[in-house]
Formats: C-alpha cells, sequence, structure tokens
C-alpha cells in the first residue's frame, strides 16, 4: 500500500515534469499556445501558497482570514528593494520570505498572547491585512494606489523569463517543496505537537506542550512560505498593488483550495486548487454557453461559495479524505 | 484642524453612527442568542441596498422610507428562512465552521449582486435629499438627519420589545440558558430562527435609511463587516448598550480619522480599533466574561 502510493507520487511528479513539454513544445503552436502552461503554473502556484495556508490553518488549526497578509508583504518587500532600491530580485527574494515570517511572528505574539482562537483569531487576520492594504494605499514607498510595476527585463538572472515553462518549472520547485514540509509536519515531532495542539489545546498544554511557542512558530514558517510565493506573483506578473497584494480576494483562495482538497493533509491544497480550477473553467464555459451572460466570472465564484458549504457540512476533511483513509478520529462538528 | 471643523467631524461621525448602531445591533444579537459570528453581515446589507434600489426604480418607484416596512418583512423574512434552511444545520459545531459557512454565504450573495446587478455603482436620487439642517457650524444633510433619528428609533423599539414582549423574553431566556429555556417550554430553535430573522431585519431597516445618501454596489458589503464587527467587539459581543455607544464612537472614529488623516489613511482606524480591542480588551466596553 504503502509504496504503491509512493509509485503514485513519483508518477504524478514525472507527469508533472513532462507536461509543459507535451502541451507546451510543438503541439502548443498548434493549439493555444501558453494556455496550458500557465494554467499549469496557476494550479501549482496556488497549491504552493494554498499550502501555506494550509500548515497554519491545517495541520495547526488555526484559521486564518488575512492570510495575504503575508503574501503582500512579501510581494512588496522584494519589489520595493528591486524597483527603488536595484536590488537584484533573487538576492530580494529571501529578505521578502524573512520578512513574511516577521510578520507571521508579530501577528502571532499579539494574538495568541491575548487568548484570541478560532473565530476571533480569524478575524483579527482579516484585520491586519486590511491595515497593510490601507497602508499601502497611503504610504509614498509603495506608491499607494498607483501600484509598483516592475521593468520588464526578461533575463533569468533577473528572475524574469521570456517562456512560460520556467515560471511553470519554478512554481513546480515551490508546490513540490511546499509538499515536503507538509510531509515533515506528519512525521516530526514539531507536526505532532502542533496535532496535538489544533485537536485540543487544554490537553495538549497539559501533556506539557509549549502552546504558544509552538503557535508562534507555525505561523512565521507559513508566514514566509506566503511571503516567497508574494515574490513569485511579483516577478511573473511584473505588477503590485495594494489590492492584488492584500485584497480579501487571495485570502479566501488559499482557505478554500486547502479546505476543499482537505485541510491539514499532504495533497489537500494541491488538490483543492486542481479541482476548483478546472470546475471554475468548466462553469465559465457553461455560463458563456447561456446567451446573454456578458461576464461568467461570478459564476465560478458562486460555485466556489457553494463548494465551500457543502465541503464544511458534509466533508470537513475535505475531497482527499475520500481517497485516503486516515488515521486519526473524525474531527467533532 | 479647528474646533470648527472638529465640531463638523464629530457630528458628522454621530449621524453615520446612527446607521452603524442599526447594523451592529443585528449583528450582535445575532451572536448574544446564537453564540454564531455571522460574516454574511455585510453582504446581507448589501442585498437590502440592492431591494431599495429596485423598489426605488421604475417601474416600482418607491420612496425608501416607505419601503421601509416592505423591506424589514422582507429580510425578517430571509433570515428566518434561511436560519431554518442552512443556518441552523452548522450552528452547534466549532465556532469556525459558522464563520467558513457564512463566508460561503457572502461569497455567493456578492458574486450573485456582480452577475444580476453588474459592478456599478447604483444611487437614488430623492427630491429632498439636497436639503441640509445647521448646528452650530456643521452642515448636516437632511437624509442623514433622518437615518440618525430613525436608527435611534428602532433600536429602542426593539429594545422595548425585546424587554417587554413574550417573544423578547423568550430571546433573552434563550440567550441566557439554552437548556432552561428549553425546559420550560419555550421552542428554542424557532427563537434561535426569529433571533437570525430580527438580525437580518435590522439590515433590511438601515438600508432603507442610508440609500438616500449613500450607494450600493456588490462590494459594499465588505465595506461594512468590518465596521459592523468593530463596533460589536468595541462594545461586548451580544451586548446591546455596547453596540449603541459603539456605533457611535466608530462614526466618530471614522470622521475625525478621514479629516485627520485623509480619505485613504484615514480608513485604518476601523481596523486599527478592532485589533486594538481584540488585543487589549476583548471583552468590550460592555462586556462580561
Amino acid at each position: 500500500m504503502r509504496s504503491r502510493f509512493g509509485l503514485l507520487c513519483a508518477a504524478g511528479l514525472v507527469a508533472a515534469l513532462v507536461y509543459p513539454l507535451l502541451f507546451g513544445g510543438p503541439v502548443a503552436l498548434l493549439w493555444r499556445s501558453n494556455y496550458a502552461v500557465n494554467t499549469g503554473f496557476l494550479i501549482l502556484f496556488v497549491a504552493f501558497i494554498g499550502q501555506s495556508w494550509n500548515i497554519a490553518g491545517g495541520f495547526a488549526g488555526q484559521t486564518s482570514f488575512g492570510h495575504v497578509v503575508f503574501f503582500g508583504t512579501g510581494a512588496y518587500v522584494s519589489t520595493i528593494l528591486h524597483v527603488t532600491y536595484g536590488w537584484n530580485p533573487w538576492l530580494a527574494w529571501p529578505l521578502a520570505a524573512a520578512a513574511g515570517a516577521l510578520v507571521g511572528w508579530m501577528i502571532a505574539v499579539l494574538s495568541f498572547r491575548a487568548g484570541l482562537k478560532g473565530s476571533y483569531f480569524a478575524l483579527i487576520t482579516l484585520a491586519f491585512a486590511e491595515v497593510f492594504r490601507i497602508l499601502a494605499n497611503s504610504v509614498p514607498i509603495t506608491r499607494g494606489g498607483l501600484g509598483m510595476l516592475i521593468k520588464a527585463d526578461p533575463r533569468p538572472e533577473n528572475f524574469q523569463f521570456r517562456d512560460a515553462i520556467s515560471f511553470y518549472y519554478l512554481a513546480l520547485a515551490l508546490c513540490v517543496l511546499s509538499i515536503g514540509i507538509a510531509w515533515w509536519l506528519t512525521r516530526s515531532r514539531f507536526g505532532a505537537r502542533l496535532a496535538a495542539i489544533r485537536e485540543n489545546e487544554d490537553a495538549a498544554m497539559a501533556l506539557g506542550i509549549d502552546v504558544f511557542r509552538e503557535k508562534v512558530r507555525v505561523l512565521a514558517l507559513s508566514g514566509a512560505m506566503c511571503a516567497a510565493g508574494g515574490t513569485v506573483y511579483a516577478q511573473k506578473y511584473l505588477y503590485i498593488d495594494p489590492v492584488i497584494a492584500f485584497g480579501v480576494d487571495k485570502s479566501v483562495e488559499m482557505l478554500l483550495v486547502s479546505m476543499v482538497g482537505g485541510a491539514g493533509t499532504i495533497f489537500g491544497p494541491l488538490v483543492g486548487a486542481g479541482v476548483l480550477h478546472i470546475v471554475g473553467e468548466v462553469t465559465r464555459d457553461l455560463g458563456n454557453l447561456v446567451p446573454g451572460v456578458k461576464n461568467a466570472q461570478p459564476l465560478a465564484l458562486i460555485v466556489y461559495g457553494a463548494i465551500l458549504i457543502l465541503i464544511v457540512r458534509y466533508l470537513p476533511d475535505g475531497l482527499t479524505s475520500m481517497f485516503v483513509r486516515r488515521g486519526r478520529a473524525p474531527r467533532n462538528g | 484642524m479647528t474646533l470648527d471643523i472638529a465640531f463638523a467631524g464629530i457630528v458628522n461621525g454621530l449621524m453615520s453612527g446612527g446607521i452603524y448602531v442599526l447594523v451592529a445591533v443585528g449583528l450582535t444579537l445575532i451572536y448574544g442568542v446564537l453564540h454564531i459570528i455571522n460574516f454574511a453581515h455585510g453582504s446581507m446589507l448589501m442585498l437590502a441596498m440592492y431591494g431599495v434600489y429596485y423598489l426605488f426604480k421604475p417601474p416600482l418607484g418607491v420612496d425608501p422610507y416607505v419601503a421601509l416596512p416592505i423591506l424589514v418583512a422582507g429580510s425578517f423574512a430571509f433570515g428566518y428562512v434561511l436560519y431554518r434552511g442552512l443556518i441552523g444545520r452548522f450552528s452547534h459545531g466549532k465556532d469556525e465552521n459558522i464563520l467558513l459557512i457564512t463566508l460561503g454565504l457572502s461569497i455567493i450573495a456578492d458574486n450573485a449582486a456582480l452577475f444580476f446587478f453588474t459592478g456599478d455603482t447604483q444611487t437614488i436620487d430623492v427630491a429632498w435629499a439636497g436639503r441640509f439642517v445647521e448646528v452650530g457650524p456643521a452642515l448636516i444633510p437632511m437624509p442623514k438627519l433622518v437615518s440618525f433619528v430613525a436608527s435611534l428609533a428602532l433600536c429602542a423599539a426593539l429594545g422595548l420589545f425585546m424587554a417587554f414582549s413574550d417573544t423578547g423574553k423568550a430571546i433573552r431566556a434563550v440567550a441566557k440558558e439554552r437548556q432552561g429555556a428549553r425546559l420550560v417550554g419555550i421552542d428554542v430553535e424557532n427563537i434561535f430562527a426569529i433571533s437570525y430573522g430580527i438580525g437580518i431585519a435590522c439590515l433590511g431597516a438601515a438600508a432603507c435609511l442610508l440609500m438616500p445618501f449613500f450607494y450600493v454596489s456588490p462590494s459594499s458589503g465588505h465595506a461594512f463587516v468590518l465596521v459592523a464587527f468593530t463596533i460589536v467587539v468595541l462594545g461586548g459581543m451580544g451586548s446591546f448598550a455596547g453596540a449603541l455607544v459603539g456605533g457611535l464612537l466608530i462614526g466618530i472614529v471614522e470622521s475625525l480619522g478621514g479629516l485627520q488623516f485623509g480619505e485613504q489613511l484615514g480608513q485604518i482606524g476601523i481596523p486599527l480599533v478592532f485589533i486594538l480591542i481584540l488585543l487589549f480588551r476583548p471583552v468590550g466596553l460592555f462586556g462580561s466574561r
């Protein structure tokens, strides 16, 4: 069983590696050129930032409604260093991740010191994201609502690529890395402590776990990952503004892919990102078939909202729980 | 900031605060009785505002103030049915779950509005909206003054209803002691649905009072949701008096913040107050745990 699962993972990885060569190379000339590769990039990228949510929200049970605060921090830190101070974006990248970790540490220390849990923690993260959005909108260093443009200069040493495939492989590498981190959480003592905190914080404390320290650590880790994603986003699209960087949409997206795929599972965010992307595309295509529909985008989001409700109601451990039998007892509620 | 401008800012803030009180009272009632956080509160206000808008537009042409009873009744029915059909089935699990359910509802509501009503900002023009009332150095637009007085009157009416009617007494009993209320024969599930309905009905009334001087777009709900939460935590979750004082205070904070720090940075006051209250006085001004 175990080896068959390993084989499946290996096969998936090989497929992901070969995919852009099949659909991005000669076939692409016949078909919509970069469409397939960009779709792959989006799924892998959302799976990566979704995994950063999942590590805090799924594995440690600290549901966040404002995870975008880390994403935006990363995007702005690297872009400001690059555009305003002339840093090489590759060098700015680790600093962006460090800034994300710092923000995660700060929010965690403040909130968990005050004893915020559950919905209150979720809402305070949302408020932090709002504070950051308003600041990004008003202070000169971010150029306010105008946003920041990164000058197009597609050279690999400049963290810009002429072809979509390079970004695809970068997202793939990050996604695999994040899955590796999630896997490590299922094997390590740190991960076991997080699981204990998620299941019952008082019991975890009684067992001698330093609940506060572990929660702060996991939020810093999650913040670093999400901020790293922010830099990739900025370098791929060469533009960020306060709404892209700190808007509520990305927070919801990260939460959604994890919840749908399976919060607290290794492959949940990836499965969720894939399924939601396909559901979204199909909904839009179907919507466009209906005469008189000009903008089918909201339809996809309506379906997402409905899926979220159904998942919480009927499948709280997400889609992956339908296929993988897990050892732990079903969660209450 | 001169004294005159500050005074005008405070008066204007109080006026906005009146509406906030009405919105927050609905949220705090739902929290106090059901112990659920209704993340869809802003989105439902947005839907009610579209209700007012479409009632006002031809062919119906209903004045927003005339529409108030219609909206209140409609919103109550909507809330009641929503609770019975969907929310009630979730309301006893983990509190994050109900937050996620209501998040799902708000996503659906916002995007349904975007789909059916487009993303355009809509306003209504009532004939008397341009009139002003002079209060010392401050000029108050007539619809704002009406909304302030009517909001507080409606809150007072709700307070009387809660204090003296049988249903109000039953709601308070359920809020205090669920099991006990059930034992003395109160239909607790029905009281839950009624409370949720009343919470949403407050939004219906708020929408009617807001529309003459405000606008609506599918993202309006998002603008209000954090304001409402801030008031409720500031006043203390579940506290009526807290919602009243919190609403007026937040109105003033917003107005003075805007005057002092400008349109953009001034918005920071509300999330900042929210964070500070949760961190340093999570029971709020009037709450107790």
